[in-house]
């Protein structure tokens, strides 16, 4: 194992690492931007919840290859055919988790807010929505940290960001780019994972003290 | 748009696809096979530490913390790393998919012990029952709808990362997929992509329409 070729391909990794996390970042702000109204829209119509969460964890069950390979005629072999196929991805845990997370908030919480003259759109999102951070931002960890380690799968239509390494190093028959690939995403994941934690407490100051 | 689906539909039509040694049964039966040893050997290896931290309680931190690092692994890089670092067969193949698929069982396997009902469990040990008489009767049964919902996530996991068997140069519905992608043949890409997703998805089902019959019928009212 030639170890060095690390150090020397440090600014590559770096390019790579930067464009892995934009690829995540994007999927992961667009599942929210769409999981968060689908969401409150299940919760409120509890018709469309079983419609909702059943469209999503089916989507969930196509395989990545596939998903990305199925976007190609509308996206093309583009960064943009994995983000849109992550985004669809996290949306299972991320429109749960919304659904979950609201229904976790007691009734009665909601009833004294809107006694006290709160309608229903402050009471959602000053009342509701903050007492259901903690179990949305638990589906969000889930999220980015699969979301993280499915980027490489877009190595299929040469957009894997870090997955690329993968390629490299097969092709090379060269163990080190791979192995680096994988270190690399394990310690996003832990960092990001780490920062939503961190994110949560400032979020939630209540949970901090008691409990 | 109309065009590529007419040529999607006219590859799935020509009978050449469907027969001999890289026809679409045998493509499916190819995959289904590494996907079904995989998933299985990891739950015989997964289901048992799943179970006896649940009832001992002790490695409860490693269960819970498990399914989070099998969920972080790019699976691809995994295997194409077992592959190259193990004699380009199909065996670094199968562990590596083995690898990928135990967190989750262990995880849920636990997550479904440690929510069985302390009382319940109390009062199985006070009509006096053995440790192992509560384990099987009691937990294993209330635990089972997790324990299965483990099985399905990590089958899914499995089925889709077999398909990187066919960039190694094995088989499985990966092979119309790369090759498409080779030969800049999109309709067979998509052929393959549409397969792979019926499979999936058909495997998934199959699985979920296990878990009604095999709750237990105390339980079933309860279950979604």
């Amino acid at each position: 194992m030639k170890w060095s070729w690390i150090p020397d391909h440090a600014g590559d990794l770096v390019t790579i690492t930067l464009l892995h996390l934009r690829m995540t970042g994007t999927a992961v702000f667009f599942g929210l931007l769409v999981a968060l109204p689908l969401g409150l829209l299940a919760y409120r119509v509890p018709r469309l919840k079983s419609v909702v969460l059943g469209v999503s964890s089916l989507l969930f069950t196509i395989p990545s290859v596939a998903l990305f390979t199925l976007l190609l005629p509308l996206t093309g072999l583009t960064p943009t055919t994995v983000v849109v196929g992550l985004t669809v991805y996290t949306l299972v845990v991320l429109v749960r988790n919304t659904v979950e997370g609201l229904e976790s908030v007691p009734p009665k919480v909601a009833e004294a807010a809107r006694a006290m003259g709160y309608d229903r759109v402050r009471t959602l999102v000053t009342v509701e929505l903050p007492l259901a951070l903690p179990v949305i931002m638990a589906g969000l960890r889930i999220a980015t940290v699969m979301t993280i380690s499915l980027v490489s799968v877009g190595l299929v239509i040469g957009q894997g960001a870090l997955g690329q390494l993968f390629v490299d190093g097969f092709q090379r028959d060269f163990g080190v780019p791979i192995i680096a690939g994988i270190v690399i995403t394990l310690l996003l994941a832990l960092v990001a994972d780490a920062l939503l934690v961190g994110v949560q407490r400032v979020l939630t100051p209540w949970h901090r003290t008691g409990r | 748009m109309g065009e590529l689906f007419a040529e999607i539909l006219r590859w799935f039509t020509t009978g050449e696809h469907w027969s001999g040694p890289d026809g679409v049964p045998a493509q499916v039966g190819t995959h289904l096979v590494y996907s079904v040893v995989a998933t299985v050997i990891a739950a015989l290896i997964a289901l048992p530490i799943g179970l006896l931290i649940g009832h001992t309680g002790r490695g409860a931190f490693l269960a819970i913390n498990l399914s989070g690092f099998g969920r972080a692994l790019p699976s691809f890089g995994v295997v194409i790393l077992a592959f190259q670092l193990s004699g380009l067969s199909l065996v670094p193949i199968y562990l590596a998919l083995v690898l990928l698929a135990v967190p989750v069982m262990v995880t849920n396997t636990y997550a479904g012990m440690a929510a069985v009902d302390h009382d319940v469990r109390d009062a199985a040990r006070g009509v006096g029952l053995t440790g192992w008489q509560v384990l099987w009767q009691v937990e294993v049964p209330l635990a089972f709808p997790l324990i299965l919902a483990g099985v399905r996530i990590a089958t899914i996991q499995v089925v889709a990362t077999a398909t990187i068997a066919a960039y190694l140069g094995f088989g499985g519905l990966g092979r119309y997929v790369f090759d498409g992608l080779a030969q800049r043949d999109l309709a067979q890409a998509l052929a393959g992509a549409v397969l792979l997703a019926v499979v999936a998805i058909a495997l998934d089902q199959a699985l979920r329409a296990l878990q009604k019959p095999l709750t237990p019928r105390g339980l079933r009212r309860s279950n979604r």
